[in-house]
């Protein structure tokens, strides 16, 4: 009986397991040439794309300065978590991106080097970046918690060739427009627009920006939460409503929480039109004919509404953050210099589609086509940051998480009526801690 | 480390028999011997830790104060009053996502361990193919959790999935294509797919406390004119009874702490129908933050379980001389 | 006994409708790793358009499948092995030893099995980083700190499945061997395991099974380089796309060399627990 003899001898070792602990335990090396540690996160196709695209970018910055650099992609649903561990445990990366909403909580944690003004000179000094880019840096008044490394707006991408069948010449404007058009593309078995409506971060997203356009906020200008607005729970209301009231989306679409299946309706032609940010390459992958992607802002109300703000974007975008913990300052921010220097700036974004975050940048003839050209109007002059408050990242978790069980019963056939979106909304300030 | 080994090795299995006189300290000593290890692990991963999480329950510990924890400001009781005022929306959350728990709980016990007693039951008596029909009923166990479930969010998508096409286009059964991942048919999905993962186990379990029953009692109960419904009745169920009974707290005890079944399934938040505590407690502290609270909901539901498992146990004393 | 035919037809029926239960989800895995991700994008069909092998080329590049899946065998294999030597020393413990808090300590050990893995994920979390700073110990991120967790979450019922198998093996046996000239661990190695050995093997399927599964703290506990399976799995579901033909086609691959072994051994399996829970 082989098997025990095997337990036999293997015993002892068992037992010992926690000395095993102490063989495998030998990492930190301390020599000139630091090596860094890189959490990007996932912008290409997948967590290997991006290693095959991040990588030989890497390779040039060891060249030009002897750092090596190692890069963990990190996927999306993983990403605050492990920079939540690394805070708590003092142990983490030396570089990674963070998204630039969470920039003002992740900065309450004081987990991260501030990029003050010497820091600033450090990396070639403030004034290259954008300045819509760098408004989600963190809260006002406070120097920045991170730089911007990646900048993306919502458009509203439309389909010509649909639109050109249904005889619509032009994207639409605003609000009453899109619905019209909506129900004119709306055919049997093929929807006017489509919608992520279970995913947190777009239904955020969109209620953020609805919301501003109705001269509502989530939160007044001393921090305090202002869920339980009429304007959140209109802007709220006219997004469910889409599905509820103008039958231009899918129900289905409620079920949407991957972040991929809206975009990819829209890129297959089942919908004519989509709210997303900046997805050239994705709609490409997924195998869109290029000459049908038409890219307009985000319609507007007409009339605005008192004290509504001409937003159609959130900023969106991807920072670039230093650990603080980090035992290589320096060669740090030699490595975020390089990042967002005008070169690899140009050849990363073009790569994924999103938009520089310095104006140099913008002289690569790839960052002159039209639709470029719309983000970049959007992102400089109707993008708003979204709050940049510390409790920002729970706001958008709970604000919704609350949005997906509405869009639930919108879809399901219960009617949702503002009461309900105000109930909603103020169950989620109760459970909102500070 | 091979040191280590060795002295271990030393103590744990004495090579030589040593005098008689000399022996009974040792003997005393050996029982402690053997379950130091065990100890050890317990300490390290459930005691300690547990320890550290009822501390930490009594801490008002958002993100904010995370990496310097043990300096975060005390809270009490707070974090408790807070989880347990139903008039506020975290208790009445808390509340709610209990009862959830608790029927989820309730049915999958209830379908798991029938169907298991159906399959082993159909199953007792020889046929062609037998072996084929009770291995392949073994397979939802078999196949890793995550995998499966992954599966069945696949299946269970409104437009693209297989159930609403077996439903809708091939059987007729409904005219409307139903949701099952949002709303309120996402509890029947938490339900199915825990049934699907854990009735085998049932199965398992319950063939294998089948084997056990010795044929003469069929025979006497046939003879005294039990038909199959009578023999079920009569022999099987009581025959079964203390099978019946750890199978039952093990499931209960799996399927009341599952995480893995609706965190595949839905994500990390779970539709209202389908907010199972363990997912409940998993938002509240790792999705926004508060873990003073998110400890203290853990901390109920722990002095829930073990007031159960208490009742339980002492309901069905008859065993517990065995060992505890 | 005769089978009266009203309960051979309910026999067949139910076996029927359970069987279609159980193999419609295995069926649904296999055929969409079969098909072109057009077709998974669209209406469900029972047969691919056009039946493809390409998904499982391209899942080999999408993540690093064969990384998550040697990290996930040796994690799954070292606890689960170390959780049955673990377990058995503690069950001859308890099963063959009258001593001073063996109800104290089958009571503590059951009792942490209903902990809420939820309740004790932070906690270990800080511990484990304390252990690494304050004595170099390399817990947190590394294969050695989930195998520690793994083998400890199995511990308790391991422990309770094998004092029932062990309490089941005469004490005579053991009282021969001593009478041969073996010391009590003699016994233990040479007796009392070889006639252990279905409860052993019981409970290294259960562990094993455990801990291939465990989702909660692997996504915390691992990094890039230690990622199982369970949560390495999720890197299908991408920026751009979910891509479902790959995951079915890398849920098929790891499961067969589990899912055989699990049936090749489940006797086993049936054997150890009911010796724990009938007697």
């Amino acid at each position: 009986m082989r098997l025990i003899k095997v337990c036999a001898t293997a015993i002892t070792v068992g037992v010992v397991a926690a000395a095993l602990a102490a063989c495998s335990s030998s990492k930190s090396s301390k020599d000139s040439h630091p090596t860094l540690t890189y959490w990007a996160s996932n912008q290409g196709t997948s967590l290997e794309n991006d290693k095959q695209i991040l990588q030989p970018r890497l390779d040039a910055f060891e060249k030009q300065t002897g750092i090596k650099v190692n890069v963990e992609v990190v996927p999306w649903s993983d990403l605050l978590n492990r920079i939540l561990a690394a805070t708590t445990s003092g142990k983490g990366p030396d570089v990674l991106n963070i998204g630039n909403t969470w920039s003002a909580s992740l900065q309450a944690t004081g987990a991260f080097t501030q990029f003050d003004d010497a820091t600033m000179a450090k990396i070639g000094g403030k004034d290259r970046f954008l300045s819509g880019s760098l408004s989600a840096t963190g809260a006002p008044g406070k120097p920045p918690t991170a730089v911007p490394l990646y900048s993306l707006a919502y458009g509203l991408y439309y389909n010509k060739k649909q639109f050109a069948a249904a005889g619509i010449s032009q994207p639409p404007a605003t609000w009453d427009e899109l619905v019209a058009d909506g129900k004119k593309l709306t055919t049997n078995g093929h929807w006017g627009l489509s919608i992520e409506g279970a995913s947190v971060s777009e239904n955020i997203h969109a209620a953020f920006t609805l919301s501003q356009q109705q001269g509502g906020a989530f939160f007044d200008a001393s921090g305090k939460a202002t869920f339980n607005t009429p304007q959140n729970v209109a802007a709220i209301k006219q997004y469910l409503d889409f599905i509820q009231q103008d039958k231009i989306t899918n129900p289905s679409d409620a079920e949407y929480s991957k972040g991929t299946e809206a975009l990819s309706d829209y890129a297959t032609g089942k919908t004519s039109m989509v709210i997303w940010q900046a997805a050239a390459g994705s709609l490409k992958q997924l195998g869109m004919d290029a000459a049908d992607i038409g890219v307009a802002p985000v319609p507007l109300p007409d009339p605005m509404p008192a004290g509504g703000k001409k937003v159609t974007s959130i900023v969106a975008g991807i920072n670039l953050a230093v650990f603080k913990g980090s035992k290589h300052q320096d060669a740090d921010l030699q490595f975020v210099k390089f990042m967002t220097s005008t070169p690899e700036q140009q050849v990363l974004n073009k790569t994924y589609g999103s938009l520089p975050t310095v104006a140099d940048a913008y002289s690569d003839p790839a960052f002159q086509t039209p639709a470029v050209a719309t983000f970049k109007s959007i992102l400089s002059s109707t993008a708003a940051p979204m709050p940049a408050v510390a409790q920002e990242s729970q706001y958008e978790t709970l604000v919704g998480t609350a949005m997906n069980n509405l869009f639930a019963d919108a879809a399901t056939g219960k009617n949702v009526t503002d009461q309900a979106i105000a109930n909603a909304l103020t169950a989620a300030q109760q459970q909102l801690t500070g | 480390m091979v040191d280590t080994v060795e002295r271990s090795t030393r103590v744990a299995a004495p090579g030589t028999p040593v005098p008689r006189r000399r022996r009974r300290p040792r003997r005393e000593l050996l029982p402690y011997l053997l379950l130091a290890p065990a100890i050890l692990f317990e300490l390290l991963i459930h005691i300690v830790p547990m320890g550290v999480g009822v501390f930490i329950s009594l801490l008002h510990l958002t993100q904010f104060n995370l990496h310097d924890w043990r300096h975060a400001p005390f809270a009490g009781t707070g974090n408790y009053r807070v989880a347990l005022n139903f008039d506020q929306a975290a208790g009445k959350a808390l509340l709610h996502s209990f009862w959830v728990t608790f029927a989820y709980t309730a049915l999958v016990l209830a379908i798991s361990w029938l169907f298991g007693m159906a399959g082993a039951v159909f199953t007792q008596h020889t046929f062609r193919g037998r072996g084929l029909v009770r291995t392949a009923f073994l397979i939802p166990y078999a196949l890793p959790m995550f995998a499966a479930v992954i599966t069945w969010n696949f299946m269970l998508q409104r437009d693209t999935g297989a159930v609403n096409h077996i439903l809708v286009d091939d059987l007729h059964l409904m005219h409307s294509r139903p949701f099952w991942l949002i709303g309120p048919n996402s509890f029947v999905s938490l339900v199915l797919v825990a049934v699907w993962r854990n009735w085998p186990f049932a199965f398992l379990i319950i063939t294998a406390g089948l084997q056990s029953i010795r044929a003469d009692l069929y025979e006497a109960a046939a003879i005294d004119g039990a038909g199959v419904i009578g023999q079920i009745r009569y022999v099987t169920l009581p025959m079964l009874r203390p099978v019946n009974r750890v199978l039952i707290l093990v499931l209960f005890l799996w399927t009341f702490n599952d995480f893995t079944t609706p965190y595949t399934l839905f994500g990390k938040s779970a539709p209202h129908a389908a907010d199972l505590i363990s997912i409940h407690i998993y938002q509240s502290s790792f999705v926004t933050w508060n873990f003073g609270v998110g400890s203290a909901m853990s901390v109920l539901l722990l002095g829930f379980l073990l007031l159960v498992t208490g009742i339980y146990l002492s309901a069905f004393r008859a065993r517990s001389d065995d060992y505890a | 006994m005769r089978e009266p035919t009203w309960f051979r037809w309910t026999r067949r029926i139910g076996l029927a409708v359970l069987l279609a239960f159980t193999l419609l989800p295995v069926y649904v895995m296999l055929t969409t790793s079969l098909k072109p991700l057009r077709d998974v994008q669209s209406s469900f069909r029972w047969w691919p358009s056009r039946p493809t092998v390409r998904p499982f080329f391209d899942m080999w590049h999408t993540i690093p499948l064969a990384r998550y899946f040697v990290n996930s065998l040796i994690v799954s294999c070292l606890a689960s092995v170390a959780s049955v030597l673990v377990a058995l020393v503690a069950a001859y413990a308890v099963s063959r030893y009258r001593f001073r808090g063996r109800q104290v300590f089958s009571i503590v050990v059951l009792s942490t099995q209903m902990f809420p893995g939820i309740l004790f994920l932070l906690p270990l979390y800080v511990i484990f980083v304390d252990i690494g700073n304050s004595t170099g110990i390399t817990l947190y991120g590394s294969r050695v700190g989930l195998i520690i967790t793994y083998l400890t979450f199995t511990l308790p019922f391991a422990i309770w499945m094998l004092i029932g198998y062990l309490d089941s093996i005469p004490r005579e046996l053991d009282e021969a061997a001593k009478v041969d000239g073996n010391g009590p661990m003699g016994a233990f190695i040479r007796v009392v395991i070889p006639a252990a050995v279905p409860g052993v093997v019981a409970v290294l399927i259960y562990a094993f099974m455990t801990a291939w599964g465990e989702v909660l703290f692997a996504s915390v506990l691992t990094d890039d380089s230690t990622r199982t399976l369970a949560v390495g799995l999720q890197g299908y579901a991408t920026q751009n796309n979910v891509y479902w033909n790959q995951v079915m086609a890398a849920s098929l691959i790891v499961s067969i060399p589990v899912a055989v072994g699990f049936l090749v051994l489940q006797r086993y399996l049936v054997a150890g627990m009911t010796a724990g829970s009938i007697k």
